[in-house]
């Protein structure tokens, strides 16, 4: 039989063996999805992890690679805090698209206007933007006792029609020959938010390592953070020693929403380059996977992030080279999260095989 | 000496890094009442789940009726005729009686067949009980009761009772023993387990005293002291709390006229509360759990909030003050609930001492904390308070019940507090642990600090109080001197018998 112990205290050692237990695992089990799709397992494990970083095109697939990081890292940042508190934003995606939106209207409204605070003012604009988005669901909880999951989540919906009727209508480019999408941010050398385009470098990617710093430092260092770890561990002891539950409700949910709304400003404004009806790609709801593989702990999330990066990336090229199908590189990554929880287990809890007794 | 119907022989568990039993004999006989003592961390929880199929033991043999006897799991115990009351209770508050009984059993009969057969065993056994109330109505007592009948259903050869009388009024407790009595006479027999000597005394034929895992002794517990028991457990002379009686000062803290609703859905809510301590003074509050033991420390320690002048800390109004600010001020508290509320088990004693001492400690500057300050208070706490760890880096929840007792009243009290409110404060805590806890609130006393000592434990209340107050259904009754109030007139100020004539004069004493 198998059992479950608890452990008198979490251990140390599992909790970061665990990540690095779930990769293992993925690849075992996603090779075994894979050779049952005809693939060689090997080859298509290798595509994913490898050719992105060390293969004759990797200088194609480097810049890439940082780009796809660079939004998931500062949103899993600010996500990472409300988790850990045991405030679940899932709507990311929606907060990420309205700082796109808030930042790129600002842009686009001071258009053609050449003058060093235009990207400053878009910066604020979709900090605001993705912020006051989450301080929905985070307002309606502190003051009607709402799930924050759902309406976070439901808003993610209205974003995207709210980002439809944008690209269609009063951000659509005057000069666009009525296709739907707004002008394209990267022919506004003021509104770029490139600094080595070759690098697949931008602000964003300041931000994220920035976020990283910031979060590392509240939890281990502030009280804030204190207060946060306290709450996620027992909410009572938290009460009880001052902490104020709506107050901190709106700190996380603010927070989260507003690294949110910089990571969709940093990215309209640059690889994206335009406001399209198309325009989020599901950064916000990866990154909560990010979250998680990183253990909600900044510098865990600083590697999740481009491992899970690195995935997309792979992916893309197992899509193309080998013809694995689209939803197998989802699964993959699905497996990844799921193992990593499973596993997660093994941090708290021993297990003991002991034969069954004859009774 | 009647038959032997369970023979233990040298039984042995060890954990990683404790051996919780070493070589542990002794025998039951049919129909005995025997008493299992030991301080803390003694074993006796690993011994009775042994017993009751719960834990498997290392080596060692059991023996029940002269049959092999080793429970693969308690389902088996309980077809062997062993049955168990928990100390704490394990029922369904939105359930009623009869639903939570049927819960427990094997394959329970049709429910008005199960409800008739409740009502004739509470009555054959004199604990009234009625199947159809919701148990998130009834009061501890009752629940244990419950609890009781759950076994008496089964019809057990043994029962084992964990410290059952903690949670029970002494007419409640005198009610218990006749039940207990009654079943031994019928030939049931009793592992009773407990701190309360006179209890032991009065109820139980023999007694085997545990202490670091090993048999240390065994006695008749009606030919023995209450100390000499006591020695046995600790092995060592016992330190009994003393004080000398101070002239009382000032108020210090005034509750007025204060209600208030409980935030859970089966709490307690306060009604028209009034309290007044003077610096100095030990008001000892006492009552069976869920009265609003919980509620009247949540408006204290400022979880509940109220109006402004509800609550005064030396005169000033601090009712609309959260926990941190009334900290700042001198109010401090100490929660029951230990893992979870009073302490937050995953994080290590650095942050727990963290958690209510960052503003009176000076912890904290500018909302950056200073880890190294924090590690200096945690140790003095350790040191203070003979709190057993390896150190402050383990996590709460790794440490015994008793020694993160010590560890959160020593957090509180090394903090000078002006007015320190203490609810259960030494709950599941061996007797010298208990004894250095009291004693160390009578110093604080003895300083000028006003102490709220909320407890159901009546012995410790009587032993340290100036002023005894009861809690029955969130009402507080007026507080009578300690001196000279006997057993009876404590339970009569417990079963919500308010207003008492006799009680006028002490209590204008009291207050004047």
């Amino acid at each position: 039989m198998i059992k479950l112990e608890k452990r008198r205290q979490p251990s140390q050692a599992w909790s970061y063996a665990t990540p690095v237990l779930a990769v293992l695992a993925t690849m075992f089990f996603g090779g075994l999805l894979f050779a049952f799709l005809g693939e060689s397992p090997f080859a298509a494990i290798k595509t994913i992890f490898w050719d992105p970083l060390f293969s004759e095109f990797s200088f194609y697939y480097r810049p890439q690679l940082m780009v796809k990081a660079a939004p998931l890292v500062l949103i899993a940042v600010g996500l990472s805090l409300g988790f850990k508190a045991g405030i679940w934003n899932i709507g990311a995606e929606g907060q990420y698209i309205l700082g796109a939106i808030c930042g790129a209207a600002v842009g686009l409204a001071l258009y053609p206007l050449d003058a060093w605070y235009v990207f400053p003012l878009m910066v604020i604009a979709g900090a605001l933007g993705g912020m006051l988005w989450a301080l929905i669901p985070a307002l309606l909880k502190v003051r009607f006792g709402t799930n924050e999951i759902l309406v976070s989540l439901m808003l993610v919906y209205v974003a995207e029609q709210l980002l439809a009727s944008m690209a269609l209508g009063p951000l659509r480019n005057p000069e666009g020959y009525g296709f739907p999408g707004s002008r394209n941010l990267d022919e506004y050398p003021s509104a770029t938010s490139w600094i080595l385009e070759d690098a697949g470098i931008h602000w964003g990617t300041v931000a994220a390592l920035l976020a990283v710093v910031f979060a590392f430092v509240l939890l281990t260092r502030h009280m804030t953070g204190f207060h946060i770890r306290l709450t996620g561990d027992a909410p009572r002891a938290a009460r009880f020693a001052g902490v104020n539950p709506g107050r901190l409700t709106v700190f996380s949910l603010g927070l989260s929403g507003l690294f949110a709304g910089l990571a969709g400003l940093f990215e309209v404004a640059g690889p994206a380059g335009q406001i399209t009806i198309d325009f989020n790609s599901g950064y916000g709801f990866t990154a909560i996977i990010v979250a998680f593989l990183g253990r909600l702990n900044p510098i865990g999330i600083l590697l999740a992030g481009f491992l899970l990066a690195l995935t997309y990336i792979g992916g893309e090229i197992a899509q193309n080279q080998l013809g694995l199908p689209a939803a197998a590189i989802q699964v993959f990554q699905g497996m990844l999260l799921f193992f990593l929880l499973a596993f997660d287990l093994l941090t708290n809890y021993r297990i003991r095989l002991t034969l069954r007794e004859t009774a | 000496m009647t038959q032997t119907l369970l023979k233990i022989d040298s039984l042995t568990k060890a954990y990683p890094g404790v051996v919780a039993n070493s070589e542990v004999s002794f025998e039951i006989g049919e129909g005995e009442v025997h008493a299992l003592l030991g301080e803390n961390g003694a074993g006796k929880s690993t011994l009775v789940k042994m017993i009751y199929g719960l834990v498997k033991p290392d080596s060692g043999t059991m023996t029940l009726r002269g049959a092999p006897y080793a429970p693969p799991e308690p389902r088996a115990a309980r077809g062997d005729g062993i049955a168990m009351v928990f100390q704490h209770f394990s029922l369904f508050d939105a359930l009623n009686v009869a639903e939570n009984i049927a819960l427990g059993m094997e394959n329970p009969p049709p429910m008005r067949d199960l409800a008739k057969r409740i009502t004739q065993v509470s009555e054959a056994y004199g604990l009234p009980l009625d199947p159809s109330r919701i148990v998130g109505d009834l009061s501890a007592g009752e629940r244990q009761r419950v609890e009781i009948i759950r076994c008496l259903l089964q019809d057990p050869k043994l029962l084992i009772m964990d410290e059952p009388t903690s949670v029970l009024t002494p007419q409640e407790v005198d009610i218990l023993f006749q039940t207990l009595q009654k079943l031994s006479a019928e030939g049931t027999a009793i592992l009773y387990i407990s701190h309360k000597l006179e209890e032991i005394r009065t109820l139980c034929d023999r007694a085997t005293i545990l202490r670091l895992g090993k048999v240390v002794g065994a006695c008749i517990p009606r030919d023995s002291t209450a100390r000499e028991m006591a020695e046995m457990m600790v092995g060592g002379t016992l330190q009994i709390p003393t004080r000398e009686r101070a002239e009382l000062g000032e108020v210090a803290l005034e509750i007025a006229n204060l209600s208030a609703k409980s935030p859970s859905e089966f709490g307690t809510s306060l009604k028209d509360v009034s309290i007044r301590v003077r610096a100095g003074e030990v008001l000892g509050v006492g009552g069976v759990a869920g009265n609003g033991q919980d509620e009247l420390l949540g408006v204290l320690s400022g979880e509940i909030l109220s109006s402004p002048g509800a609550v005064r800390l030396k005169g000033k109004p601090v009712g609309k003050l959260g926990p941190t600010a009334r900290r700042k001020l001198g109010l401090l508290t100490a929660p029951e609930e230990r893992l979870g509320h009073a302490a937050a088990p995953d994080m290590s004693l650095t942050e727990n001492a963290l958690l209510t001492g960052s503003v009176r400690e000076g912890l904290v500057s500018n909302g950056f904390l200073s880890w190294s300050k924090t590690r200096t208070f945690a140790e003095a706490i350790i040191k203070a308070f003979d709190v057993r760890t390896p150190g402050t880096e383990n996590a709460a929840r790794s440490l015994s019940g008793g020694n993160l007792q010590k560890f959160v009243i020593g957090r509180e009290v090394l903090q000078r507090p002006e007015v320190l409110v203490v609810n259960q404060p030494t709950w599941g805590v061996d007797a010298a642990a208990a004894a250095s806890i009291r004693q160390a609130l009578l110093d604080l006393a003895q300083k000028g600090a006003a102490i709220i000592c909320i407890s159901q434990d009546l012995d410790e209340l009587m032993e340290i109080s100036d002023n005894f107050a009861a809690l029955t259904e969130g009402r507080l009754s007026p507080p009578r001197s300690t001196q000279g109030l006997t057993v009876d007139q404590i339970g009569m100020m417990l079963g919500g018998a308010h207003g008492m004539e006799v009680a006028h004069d002490d209590a204008e004493k009291v207050l004047a």
